[in-house]
């Protein structure tokens, strides 16, 4: 496969206008990793200031408004700029053609278009940082949100105008999945992380529109006075947190499976091995967005809706669980009788099944709704969330990036200091939202800018450790951009880990801006380490 | 003999439906934690025991893929487990909700950025909920503006306050003492200080304790009273008496200012006297003092015409405290 290093994608066509107006899906990806990463860094270091907030009781550091504004910001970010748009955006869109043989994804047009629209919202998003901040939390909730003079118009209006990339996104995978694939690669011959960005299209498609016409409501209200959500103007509060919840539930199943994606991706590849319970993992991913769907109460056990409701919604919330306990199981069982390498991915890997065992098991606390009256709304609510979306997706995004780094930028990175990171990712992650469960089971709420003297012990050692994940996400992410200034090329034709699926086997490092040579011909699945053996290079 | 355990994890056990809520708690914490360490313990010896080594060759693995026995195993256990952990959680949760007959009823109303309570028979407190032991108490709740949530977490208690509706939470103490409230849903710049105490009482005192309520403080000068209802009617919230600004301005500011001209934010100035104090605290919203935002509700209603003077003499009063 080793041909001219210099056809590259990154290489070619050259000039800025051929990476502003270009389709190449590749491209698309790296703008919104770069977008994306950018986001991440702004929202870790909104974080971190609360965290030194929050380090003493007090104001000492900032006031109750200006917390408010940090909290409110940091959440917003990354949700909404972060984790939804760019780990499809990102790692999706560079992927999935590649996946499944095809020169683009199939509507490259739509797909140019969508990272447009997500740079107009972000726009909204940062004028709103500007402009003074806004104040509501993420949740947005209503009447504190359309009585608050702060920006809630643009930062809604962001969200609402994000919400049409991600549809498009989403529309443009499921259309891919469907029609692109070469001959001979059927459903479940594609590698698990595709069925993962088709189970996230789907729910991008279905679940969006409910919060961009939630945000519309919001808009009227505040325009125009109509009563829809503001008791003072006959609304109903209640009504917003269901039509925010509708969507906000499933999002999470947004944020989450294409996380379970790169995991089932990198377990079998360092491991060499088979992965354990295909078909179950490919149709849990589909039965969990699908019941992502059905659990939005749960949000709201202490909101006073019936007793009835209750049951029922804490009832359906265990049906999320067992699915995804089984697949924690099948990626354990992956590495039996494989040949496990230590890899930065790897570590990255074996770290999401931790912290995500333990934010999935902290969810079945919560959905007890006995016990979920005590905990809702406390930081153990918090570092729950934080479990599945830092624990979970974050670490998963960081370890798809060392995974597919080489493969995506044709240059690799300094394993050694990789490796160091994702431990330091590990470490402070833990010591940061840890002592957080024990903060709520002990009735610590949730948004205090300041708070009474009984939390100080485990609120300073959450801020000593977040110290610690903040320079280690740093530095990982420092150390693979390093890769392309100290230009540490690998050999075009280079598949470090010994992949299986066509990105792998087919496609230079970085690949060709048509993606593949000639037409590529399916030869084995994803995951056929007991049939055949596919070497490991490098470097020459 | 898991006390230091309840301890650890929770604040005391208060109502009589938190021990069996913390039960449910250590049941799912003890089969959470053998099934978190089914999978770290699975994943270490795995990783480990199949590592490859230095210099081993790449080789076809294994094509296992399944396990009947395992996959039904993972399905049926956590199914168990849920299962328990579900009925378990919806019968604690009826206990919570069913109110028993006999409950005293009090009202909670929660304004940005305070309570108060209204009592069955007649009489308020703001930020003070006195209730009496081993008696069911019955709150009812709403809200003046925005959503509150009233969580009492000695009680493993918690509901929101909505301005449209009436919510409904209840419980039964069982230990005499003081314990904190806390509000747990967000609701402004004064949200982390929108805290409150219950006080549980032996029946008897409760009884005493109520007859006096709204008695008139006759008998304690102007000023003490004043300072007493400084804390007492939330005043600290917002407004210090060190000269700090917080989400209002220090009262040792306007004490200060007294007889001095103050501005307002539309540019208008008035002199500080009696009367404009007394209309800042009954109507907060007319006259805002320059560089804060006009988020104080009003007191009419909260305050009579004694306790109203005490505060005008208290915060008259600071000025001369602190030139001593």
């Amino acid at each position: 496969m080793i041909e001219n290093e210099k056809q590259n994608y990154l290489t070619h066509p050259k000039g800025i206008m051929s990476w502003l107006l270009t389709l190449d899906h590749k491209r698309i990806g790296l703008m919104y990793l770069v977008s994306g990463i950018l986001f991440f860094f702004m929202g870790g270091l909104l974080a971190l200031g609360m965290r030194l907030e929050l380090a003493a009781p007090g104001n000492d550091f900032i006031s109750n408004e200006q917390y408010n504004n940090i909290y409110t910001l940091h959440g917003a970010i990354m949700i909404f700029l972060f984790i939804i748009p760019a780990i499809p955006g990102a790692l999706g869109n560079i992927l999935l053609p590649l996946m499944v043989g095809a020169k683009d994804v199939a509507f490259p047009r739509l797909n140019l278009a969508s990272f447009y629209i997500y740079s107009f919202g972000a726009l909204f998003a940062l004028y709103t940082i500007i402009n003074g901040g806004v104040d509501t939390g993420w949740t947005f909730y209503t009447p504190y949100s359309t009585q608050s003079s702060s920006n809630v118009v643009p930062m809604t209006l962001g969200i609402f105008i994000i919400g049409f990339s991600s549809i498009l996104t989403g529309l443009n995978f499921i259309a891919t999945v469907h029609k692109m694939r070469i001959p001979g690669l059927t459903w479940y011959k594609l590698p698990l992380f595709v069925w993962a960005l088709y189970g996230t299209s789907l729910v991008q498609i279905t679940a969006t529109p409910v919060l961009a016409i939630t945000m519309v409501l919001l808009m009227l209200e505040r325009f125009l006075g109509i009563g829809i959500f503001d008791p003072a103007l006959g609304g109903d509060p209640v009504l917003y947190q269901h039509f925010f919840w509708f969507y906000s539930h499933p999002a999470v199943y947004i944020m989450i499976l294409p996380a379970f994606g790169i995991i089932s991706e990198i377990i079998p590849v360092h491991s060499r091995k088979k992965i354990w319970g295909y078909k179950f993992i490919a149709y849990s991913t589909l039965s969990i967005a699908f019941i992502g769907f059905l659990v939005w109460g749960h949000h709201m056990f202490t909101s006073g809706q019936s007793v009835f409701s209750q049951i029922v919604f804490s009832f359906i919330t265990y049906f999320v669980g067992i699915p995804t306990g089984v697949k924690i199981f099948s990626w354990i069982l992956t590495m039996y009788k494989g040949q496990v390498s230590f890899t930065p991915p790897m570590i990255y890997a074996l770290s999401f099944l931790f912290l995500f065992t333990i934010g999935g098991l902290t969810g079945i606390f919560l959905g007890a709704v006995a016990l979920d009256i005590h905990l809702h709304d406390t930081y153990f609510v918090v570092a729950h969330f934080h479990y599945v979306m830092q624990g979970g997706t974050i670490v998963a995004f960081l370890g798809g990036l060392h995974h597919w780094w080489p493969k995506s930028f044709g240059t690799m990175y300094n394993q050694t200091i990789a490796n160091i990171c994702a431990f330091g990712v590990f470490l402070g992650f833990n010591g940061t939202f840890f002592p957080q469960f024990l903060l709520g089971l002990r009735g610590m709420p949730r948004r205090y800018a300041t708070y009474s003297d009984q939390f100080v012990e485990l609120h300073s050692y959450s801020t000593f450790w977040s110290g610690i994940l903040g320079f280690s996400i740093f530095f990982a992410i420092v150390n693979l951009f390093w890769s392309f200034v100290k230009k540490n090329k690998v050999d075009p034709g280079s598949n470090p880990w010994g992949g299986m699926s066509l990105e792998w086997t087919h496609t230079s490092s970085p690949p060709h801006p048509h993606n593949f040579e000639t037409d590529p011909v399916f030869e084995h699945g994803p995951y056929d380490y007991d049939k055949v053996i596919v070497e490991k290079t490098y470097k020459k | 003999m898991f006390d230091w355990l309840t301890e650890f994890f929770f604040p005391k056990q208060v109502s009589t439906f938190a021990s069996d809520i913390d039960n449910l708690f250590y049941f799912i914490f003890y089969s959470s934690l053998v099934l978190f360490l089914i999978v770290v313990i699975g994943m270490v010896y795995l990783s480990i025991r199949y590592r490859a080594r230095k210099d081993e060759p790449l080789r076809l693995t294994s094509s296992k893929d399944h396990s009947n026995l395992l996959e039904s195993l993972f399905f049926i256990i956590p199914l168990i487990l849920v299962s328990i952990t579900f009925v378990w959680g919806i019968r604690s949760y009826l206990k919570m909700v069913i109110v028993p007959d006999d409950a005293i009823e009090i009202k909670v109303t929660g304004v940005s950025w305070f309570w108060t309570f209204d009592y069955p028979d007649g009489g308020q407190t703001l930020n003070e909920l006195v209730v009496p032991s081993n008696t069911p108490v019955k709150l009812v709740l709403s809200s003046k503006d925005v959503l509150h949530s009233f969580f009492i977490p000695v009680m493993r208690s918690k509901m929101d306050c909505l301005p449209n509706r009436y919510n409904v939470m209840w419980f039964d103490a069982t230990k005499e003492g003081v314990y904190d409230i806390f509000c747990t849903e967000y609701c402004g710049t004064g949200h982390s200080a929108m805290g409150a105490q219950v006080i549980v009482m032996k029946p008897a005192q409760y009884e005493e304790w109520a007859s006096e309520l709204g008695a008139d403080d006759d008998s304690i000068p102007l000023d003490e009273l004043g300072a007493r209802l400084y804390t007492q009617k939330a005043c600290n919230t917002c407004h210090t008496q060190d000269g700090s600004a917080l989400v209002g301005p220090s009262f040792l500011q306007t004490s200060q200012m007294y007889e001095q001209e103050r501005v307002f934010d539309d540019g208008t100035s008035t002199v500080i006297d009696d009367n404009y104090v007394r209309s800042s605290i009954l109507e907060p919203q007319t006259q805002i003092v320059a560089g804060y935002q006009g988020v104080m509700p009003t007191y009419q209603g909260l305050l009579n015409d004694r306790e109203l003077d005490a505060l005008i003499a208290y915060i008259k009063s600071l000025n001369g405290d602190s030139q001593i």
